[in-house]
């Protein structure tokens, strides 16, 4: 009830706003960014306004990621669905299932006779917002992929050396150890986002399958496969690691980042879009590429993207879809996206994009910067990298974290833990499917 | 027998009433009302395909373990709240009962942390007692304490608990003071007079006086911990670990926005509702019946 008191309180602003407006027509657009990556939305808002009379952008922040998807859902059933509304990753499958409400923006683009041109944009990315027959259905804007950070003092503390991430889950395992073991920290080694990061991305980067109909993307109703030997084993090794702290389980979002910027852990794998913080803690840090599982074959392969895309709602007026056509257009534009990638930490969408950041130099004075996107850019995605899609991937998610706790606290081994995260996923995932 | 009271005016009456009429139909009875449609439907989050399935829904979340877990969790924790938040105010009002001097000072003291909002009061337990950087987690660990509300569901419980009936603490604290201040001096002189020492006077005299105050703030502070303290859950835990700390208001939530299973959300929000309004009325219906208004 209270989010769609929401959505009217918004759709009479904006009804007043229209009123006062002249010519352009306005096209709103609810996102969820905030502090620096705020000022992104606005700045890139304002300037799109500024080149041109016709249209004019209103971004309205919206909450949480998850706040902002359920203010779109409640605002389009109250048929007051804002014109643009960014979805996180994780939400992509939901408003995919949602055909009839969304309008893929590929169809945005071409009826307002604007070429779209997919070889431009970077591959993993276009990959993963596209529909199976490859028709382009959101706009990617902030991408993010993840990667590992240390704290080169305590490296140096526990007689490692400063300059070499570990590159594989066993050297994470053999150097958390030493850290712990030497006195160095607390703790070796921590994660956010362990669904994310221990699974999705974990698959891709592996190569190996996270479930079948080609990890969702298909459609169907796909089956969970993380219960497979290689998950068991990593897993187990993370328990067993938590035993004596060595791994130290910060939470299911991305709180373990405190313990690392608090230097109580020494290595932490995380989104690169958390290197913002990092940067600002002043600490003495140094990024490596994912790490990988040694017994896999063909690892590494490519990491997924994360963070959030933008979709566009249907049943808008010509005149809007075309103010939006001319928004993405502006959006794709090199100067734009070199902008967002450098001002916010995201990974520019367009080839063009990254190119120029290259040349500028912007990698060589910020070592690290260019990681995420060589994990992504590396190899051709194969069936198992192209990224996870399920109608109701919060709800599998919000699944595996609880069965991670179990085992984390002991009560459950990896085994158990993962047998009872694809059999419920299972369940939840036929239950939202209707298969 | 109370006299009857007739008014002359047949229409008055009724206006007089409209507005709180009107309130209670626009805010109780009409959301509750799609509630329950709702929570026979099955649809999908955007509502473009929905399916009448009478008692589906509430069949399902039933026969779900989660739910029933939620139950048990739900049982414990209001328990425990209400236990404690009572417990602790009433010993604290005969403490402050028993001040001489700046009993005013003390009285306000206690009263402050009701100003507290649910959301921020979970804030500050969460950073007391985070397990890295809180205050009073580097104490236990001192102490020789194993502390981890992250993994630790016991330890979760705890900190939420503390958490939640700090808050409520102040208000019971309260309706005490005044519940103690009717309490007519000249008995417990009587008793003093009689040879009863200071425990046996609170047991005879003082709690039983005191029990309207007691049965009221039971009823309150039940329907706090079970609707009032979802904000804290949201801030603390957020249900974690496992499912160790889900209440079923946090369940509703969580199911509804977070999974974006509004059928099942509904149906729970509707049992949710039934819950209360039995446990409203059991007790009243029996628990006040033992209860000596004085």
């Amino acid at each position: 009830m209270k989010f769609h008191g929401f959505a009217a309180a918004a759709a009479t602003l904006t009804l007043f706003s229209t009123t006062t407006a002249f010519a352009a027509t306005q096209i709103t657009w609810w996102h969820a960014m905030t502090g620096a990556n705020a000022e992104v939305v606005d700045k890139i808002s304002k300037d799109f306004n500024a080149s041109q009379k016709d249209y004019e952008i209103v971004p309205v922040f919206k909450g949480t990621y998850p706040e902002a998807l359920n203010a779109g859902i409640a605002a389009f059933r109250a048929k007051q669905a804002p014109d643009i509304i960014q979805v996180f990753d994780v939400g992509t499958g939901v408003m995919m299932a949602a055909e009839g409400a969304v309008k893929p923006v590929a169809e945005v683009l071409e009826g307002a006779g604007m070429k779209f041109d997919k070889s431009q944009y970077l591959p993993g990315i276009v990959g993963y917002y596209s529909k199976p027959d490859g028709t382009m259905l959101s706009f990617p804007y902030n991408s993010s992929s993840p990667i590992l950070y240390y704290n080169k003092d305590i490296f140096k503390k526990a007689g490692l050396d400063e300059n070499t991430p570990p590159k594989t889950w066993n050297e994470v395992w053999d150097m958390a150890k030493k850290i712990k073991t030497s006195g160095a920290a607390a703790c070796g080694y921590t994660s956010t986002w362990l669904t994310w990061i221990h699974l999705e991305n974990f698959a891709a980067w592996n190569n190996v399958p996270w479930a079948t109909n080609q990890n969702g993307l298909e459609g169907g109703t796909p089956e969970l496969k993380i219960n497979a030997p290689i998950y068991v084993n990593h897993f187990q090794a993370l328990a067993d690691l938590a035993k004596d702290g060595t791994f130290k389980y910060g939470g299911r979002t991305s709180e373990a980042k405190q313990l690392f910027l608090a230097g109580e852990c020494g290595i932490m794998t995380e989104s690169s879009g958390g290197l913002g913080d990092i940067v600002k803690s002043g600490m003495n840090y140094g990024i490596g590429q994912l790490p990988y599982d040694s017994d896999a074959k063909g690892a590494p392969q490519n990491t997924t993207p994360g963070g959030a895309s933008l979709w566009v709602f249907g049943g808008k007026t010509d005149e809007q879809y075309k103010g939006i056509a001319a928004f993405f257009t502006y959006l794709s534009q090199t100067d734009v996206q070199q902008y967002l990638h450098e001002k916010s930490g995201y990974l520019p969408v367009t080839l063009a994009a990254y190119e120029a950041t290259k040349k500028s130099g912007f990698y060589e004075k910020n070592p690290g910067r260019e990681t995420p996107i060589l994990q992504m850019m590396g190899k051709e995605p194969t069936e198992n990298s192209k990224g996870v899609r399920l109608p109701n991937l919060p709800q599998v998610r919000d699944i595996q974290n609880e069965e991670f706790e179990n085992m984390l606290a002991g009560k459950e081994t990896a085994q158990q833990a993962l047998d009872n995260a694809v059999e419920r996923g299972n369940a939840a995932i036929k239950e939202a499917t209707g298969g | 027998m109370t006299p009857r009271v007739v008014f002359p005016n047949k229409v008055l009456p009724y206006l007089l009433v409209a507005p709180q009429l009107a309130i209670t139909l626009i805010f109780f009875y009409w959301p509750a009302g799609q509630a329950l449609y709702q929570s026979m439907l099955k649809e999908d989050p955007f509502g473009l395909k929905s399916k009448f399935v009478w008692f589906d829904n509430f069949a399902k979340v039933l026969s779900q373990p989660a739910y029933v877990n939620s139950i048990k969790v739900t049982v414990v924790f209001s328990v425990a709240t209400a236990a404690v938040a009572m417990g602790v105010a009433l010993l604290l009002a005969v403490m402050a009962e028993k001040v001489v001097r700046s009993k005013g000072f003390y009285r306000t003291l206690m009263i402050w942390p009701y100003a507290v909002a649910p959301a921020i009061a979970g804030m500050l337990f969460l950073f007391m007692f985070n397990p890295s950087i809180g205050s009073v987690a580097v104490l236990l660990r001192r102490l020789g304490l194993h502390w981890d509300p992250v993994l630790d569901g016991t330890d979760a419980m705890i900190l939420l608990v503390v958490a939640a009936s700090w808050k409520q603490i102040s208000y019971n604290f309260l309706f005490f003071v005044a519940g103690l201040q009717a309490i007519p001096k000249s008995l417990i002189e009587a008793a003093a007079i009689d040879g009863a020492g200071e425990t046996k006077r609170f047991w005879t005299i003082v709690f039983p006086l005191l029990a309207p105050t007691t049965f009221f703030l039971l009823v309150i502070n039940t329907t706090y911990a079970f609707f009032d303290t979802f904000g804290i859950v949201h801030a603390v835990t957020g249900g974690g670990p496992g499912k160790a700390t889900e209440t079923l208001v946090y369940k509703v939530y969580n199911d509804g926005f977070v999974n974006l299973l509004l059928g099942s959300s509904a149906a729970q929000s509707v049992i949710l509702m039934v819950i209360v309004i039995a446990l409203t009325a059991i007790q009243f219906r029996y628990v006040e019946r033992k209860v000596h208004y004085g």
